[in-house]
């Protein structure tokens, strides 16, 4: 029962960093971009939270130094594919195989250096409920604050101006423009935000998550992040879910190994990406939920002019 | 548009490039040595009377050489040899070399630069350096873990397994949940024969303990090796063993409030609370054996040396205050029988975790079964991975 | 201030010079790296560019990086003018090496007749395997409508589990002392070398006819005519008649079936034997490749081996001069980027725009000031 507790625990912990990025790219995609940088994104935030949290010993500046960095590496994704109208998927790539080359180098020097003392959280007494306790209510600030993020974001998006104005600039840029709404920099802004919320996610799993710095440590997480947000239909609360589905699968292959269950490794290790497919899958095929829940002009380019 | 404007483009832009690169290679005439023929034709052990040319000996590492680890290991001996032979050598090293066909190139061109003494770090490695080792005849190969040798490339392995041992022995007296934890890269004889010996060495002590094992596949995978200590210890495990190469499974410990040990090298600072002893291999002894050799001339191929406590090739060190001093005096006691080899890890008898006999009462635990284990001793949950 | 302007057709002028302005400002960018970690900043640059290719011994190690790369985007570009997105060439190529490797250790006794004819059933399970794992995307495109980029790129990651287990499991060495690989592949599987002592092998000569092969396809077949239109304007090929099913199985099955290709050559080739460190990066390097080479042929063979030059340039500023092997990755994301951007100026002019003069006011008349009034 304890070991079922601190699975439900770590399951939790590992789809947190895949929710805030996960929550990051829905922004991005809702206002119609698709960005497949998330990855290089990551990286580069990971190791500015690091080394920012190496430097001033508080977790909290790196965590803003990863939003700070994923935020400009997002803009300049931004201003590529909004103002010079570059190719979405081919800038995106670049960008994911930059940030990785990119986080390398600025990492080598910090590839030895650790971090100081965690602190252990726990909320007061919710912490100290049977199964409960350990299971939900011992966690880092950081996993708390996702779900907090979500549902602020659904309320945005839901329930606010500014949130209507985003989505319709994400179904038709066209509608939004003749309207009168900036088309461009709403959606350069919300590349910028997006990329913050990627940049906060990487920043996570190297400040908290895993402490220490090694290239590539993101590990796909990027990759599965975007491919959340079609798996979620666009929808926040269930790229919380679909987070922590997949966070669990991660952790799942190590607790059966635990436990003696002689399926090889790598066949659960292929899990969160076959369960990805399948999804992906599912949704699309029915052509009316794919044309009610996406964004209607993501991945096209928009022209002011025209 | 018009095949002209194309060809006098191309024309021109073919024009420039050619005359960047003459520039470059005009600039660089007078650093780069001439490009060396396939086989160097002198011999360079031999030293030159006047002023002898330092011998250039290279170093091929799997990992980055900070990691703290195994690659971290060797960087330690390689500035050590520096400081043991001062001018007469010069050393050099490449890092993060994949296990791939790239590591040829490497090699290779390790091989024309001038090295005479090239160390290969990893098993991986085995392949290309025997290719590379054919076609550079008068150069000198050393490869860490490999089983395959040439007349000019020879294995080198250290015993960890002792190293195990003694950290089972610490282990098994300082675990109140009796359950054991390894973090294991990948299911090759070295990591298993570590695995059993820290076992035994725990079950030497306290008869009630059991070795939980989870795989990461991988011998460097920080992100990896902390999801697999987590799940170590969330399946009751108090006290880590890794194989893997990073830091990552002792902070882990530290984080959760339980023990580990380091690895490969002193990790004490890593993990102040956690950190009850490291592990370590000492590859200093065996390179200044090589350098010597090499230096005067008596340096053979087609060895393979297997070095353990005795040598100085693997200790166990920083042993925290933590551990009560009955018990470092019997780690002391251990390390020295196994230093005059009056202690024998596998010695009979001994019983895989299936019940079947390996070894019988008294028979020794000698280098061909040590070489060739593969199973888990009586002790170890579950079964190696890929085992028939 | 400086705005973008329309051109009114294309540039063709651009369209050349882009990719060599890209690499202009990636060579500059990278001077400024070197100079910044306290390297020289020539010697650096000639660890990329010359030290390739001093002599005959580079050539051929180049040519065995750019192969592959060289193969694999020739695929990539056909899939890419046909608007079909596939992200997924690393699992493609995985498959192709699983597929070739398969066929190369059934090789034994009886296979011996067919002397180093043997090479060619290997390179054909190589395409086939690339083929059927990007059958797979096409399939879930086709019926489900699933985004390729997404599909795709899941299956690469399921490849390379796959090929974990295998040479951890069922296709592991019996005599490698349970090491995760594959018995080394008989001589007989070897891919024939062109010169004794260098690696370079046929796999160059099977790149150059793949470039030729290409060229043909894409600019004077009528499928290729047909999967170009369909890429540049669908509804205009829809009208015409050419079927997008088609386009996008085409599409898909040469990528694939390029990729594994790559992949078999690279196991029976330089590998020898199949390990986990069979993939390489070498699916997504090909991208930039087929971008760089403006999706053309003849450009592609150029940005081949520019990238191959990074590659090997990279590690040997790493083993000369002590530069970070990082260095490679950046350089190639920062071209990739540079392209992306200069790519622009073919469709964009830059202008220098002035705000319009304030009309000068018209001489007074009288009468104008009798109509203007007071």
């Amino acid at each position: 029962m304890d070991g079922l507790a601190l699975l439900l625990a770590a399951t939790l912990n590992a789809g947190t960093a895949l929710a805030i990025a996960g929550i990051g790219l829905l922004i991005n995609e809702r206002a119609g971009v698709i960005n497949l940088g998330a990855e290089g994104l990551m990286l580069v935030a990971a190791i500015a939270g690091f080394a920012t949290t190496v430097h001033t010993g508080s977790s909290w500046l790196g965590f803003g130094a990863g939003m700070l960095s994923g935020a400009v590496l997002a803009s300049l994704f931004g201003l590529l594919v909004i103002w010079l109208n570059t190719n979405q998927v081919a800038t995106g790539l670049a960008l994911s195989l930059f940030g990785g080359g990119f986080s390398a180098f600025l990492g080598i020097s910090y590839v030895q250096e650790k971090l100081g003392e965690q602190p252990q959280f726990s909320i007061p007494v919710l912490g100290d409920l049977p199964f409960v306790g350990p299971a939900l209510f011992r966690q880092h600030p950081m996993v708390y604050i996702a779900i907090v993020l979500t549902v602020l974001l659904a309320w945005f998006l839901y329930r606010t101006r500014a949130g209507l104005v985003l989505r319709a600039v994400g179904e038709s840029p066209e509608s939004a423009h003749a309207l009168g709404y900036p088309v461009r920099r709403i959606r350069l802004a919300a590349v910028a935000v997006g990329g913050a919320m990627c940049g906060l996610a990487g920043a996570y799993i190297s400040v908290i998550y895993t402490p220490l710095w090694v290239e590539g440590m993101i590990a796909g997480k990027g990759w599965i992040a975007l491919a959340l947000t079609t798996f979620a239909t666009w929808r926040p609360a269930r790229v919380l879910l679909g987070a922590y589905l997949f966070g669990g699968v991660t952790m799942l292959q190590f607790y059966l190994q635990g436990n003696g269950v002689h399926i090889p490794v790598q066949f659960l290790g292929m899990l969160p990406y076959l369960s990805t497919v399948v999804v992906l899958v599912l949704i699309s095929s029915n052509a009316n939920w794919v044309r009610a829940n996406m964004p209607a002009s993501l991945g096209k380019p928009f022209f002011p002019g025209s | 548009m018009t095949l002209m404007t194309k060809r006098s483009l191309l024309q021109l832009s073919s024009w420039t490039t050619i005359a960047a690169a003459a520039a470059l290679v005009g600039c660089g005439k007078k650093e780069e040595t001439p490009p060396p023929a396939a086989a160097e034709p002198a011999s360079a052990a031999a030293p030159a009377p006047a002023k002898p040319e330092p011998l250039k000996i290279a170093f091929a590492y799997l990992g980055p050489a900070g990691d703290h680890g195994w690659t971290y290991a060797h960087d330690t001996a390689r500035k050590a040899i520096e400081a043991e032979f001062g001018d007469k050598i010069q050393t050099s090293f490449v890092e993060n070399v994949p296990e791939s066909a790239d590591a040829e190139r490497v090699f290779r061109d390790m091989a024309t630069q001038g090295n005479k003494l090239i160390f290969g770090t990893s098993f991986g490695y085995m392949e290309p350096m025997l290719k590379v080792a054919a076609d550079f005849p008068d150069a000198k190969f050393e490869h860490a873990t490999g089983f395959k040798q040439s007349a000019n490339l020879r294995s080198y392995d250290s015993r960890s397994y002792m190293g195990a041992y003694m950290a089972g022995i610490i282990a098994g007296k300082m675990s109140k949940t009796n359950v054991l934890g390894v973090v294991g890269s990948i299911p090759v004889p070295e990591v298993i024969r570590n695995i059993d010996a820290y076992t035994l060495g725990a079950l030497s002590v306290n008869p009630k303990i059991k070795t939980k094992v989870v795989w990461v596949n991988s011998w460097f995978d920080p992100p990896k090796e902390t999801e697999a200590a987590q799940s170590l210890i969330n399946g009751g495990a108090d006290v880590l063993l890794q194989n893997t190469d990073s830091t990552a499974v002792l902070q882990t410990a530290e984080k959760n409030k339980k023990f580990a040990f380091g690895w490969d090298s002193d990790m004490s600072k890593f993990a102040p609370t956690a950190h009850l002893a490291s592990a370590i291999i000492n590859w200093t002894p065996y390179y200044k054996k090589a350098v010597q050799e090499t230096l005067d001339g008596s340096w053979k191929g087609s060895t393979a040396t297997w070095w353990g406590v005795k040598e100085g090739a693997n200790d166990i060190v920083a042993i925290s205050d933590q551990v009560p001093q009955d018990v470092k005096d019997l780690v002391a006691k251990t390390k020295a029988g196994l230093a005059d080899g009056s202690v024998d890890v596998f010695k009979g008898p001994l019983v895989d975790n299936t019940g079947k006999e390996m070894r019988k009462k008294d028979e020794a635990g000698d280098d061909k079964f040590l070489g060739g284990l593969n199973v888990y001793v009586k002790g170890v949950e579950g079964k190696v991975p890929g085992a028939k | 201030m400086l705005k973008l302007e329309a051109r009114p057709q294309p540039s063709r002028l651009m369209s050349f010079a882009s990719p060599l302005l890209a690499l202009a400002i990636t060579v500059v960018i990278g001077v400024g790296l070197f100079v910044l970690l306290g390297k020289d900043p020539v010697r650096g640059l000639q660890m990329f560019f010359v030290e390739p290719v001093k002599n005959l011994y580079g050539v051929a190690e180049l040519s065995v990086k750019a192969t592959p790369l060289i193969l694999i985007a020739l695929g990539l570009s056909v899939c890419y003018r046909s608007n079909v997105w596939n992200i997924g060439a690393e699992g493609q190529y995985i498959f192709g090496a699983l597929g070739g490797g398969w066929v190369a250790m059934q090789a034994g006794a009886s296979t011996e007749w067919m002397g180093h004819f043997y090479v060619v059933p290997i390179l054909a399970a190589g395409v086939l395997a690339g083929m059927f794992w990007a059958a797979i995307v096409a399939l879930l495109r086709d019926r489900f409508s699933a985004n390729e980029i997404l599909v795709s790129l899941m299956l690469v990651y399921v490849a390379d589990l796959l090929l974990g287990w295998l040479v951890n499991g069922p296709w592991q060495d019996p005599e490698g002392h349970n090491f995760p690989q594959t018995i080394t592949f008989l001589a007989q599987t070897k891919v024939p070398r062109l010169v004794q002592g260098l690696r370079a092998n046929i796999g160059v000569v099977v790149a150059l006819a793949a470039v030729a092969g290409f060229w043909v396809f894409l600019f004077r077949t009528y499928r290729g005519f047909a999967l170009q239109v369909g890429g540049l304007a669908p509804a205009a090929a829809k009208y015409a008649g050419f079927s997008s099913r088609g386009a996008l199985w085409l599409a898909l099955l040469i990528s694939g079936g390029m990729a594994g290709l790559a992949g078999a050559l690279e196991a029976a080739g330089p590998l020898g034997q199949l390990t986990p460190y069979v993939p390489a990066g070498y699916g997504f390097a090909a991208i930039i490749v087929a971008y760089v080479g403006r999706l053309h042929p003849v450009g592609i063979i150029f940005s081949g081996i520019l990238m191959s030059m990074f590659y090997i340039g990279g590690e040997l500023a790493q083993s000369r001069l002590g530069l970070p092997k990082a260095l490679t990755g950046v350089f190639q994301g920062l071209l990739l980027f540079s392209l992306l951007a200069c790519d622009t100026l073919i469709f964009y002019r830059l202008r220098s725009h002035h705000p319009a003069p304030h009309p000068t006011p018209a001489p007074r008349t009288n009468a104008a000031a009798v109509t203007k009034g007071a």
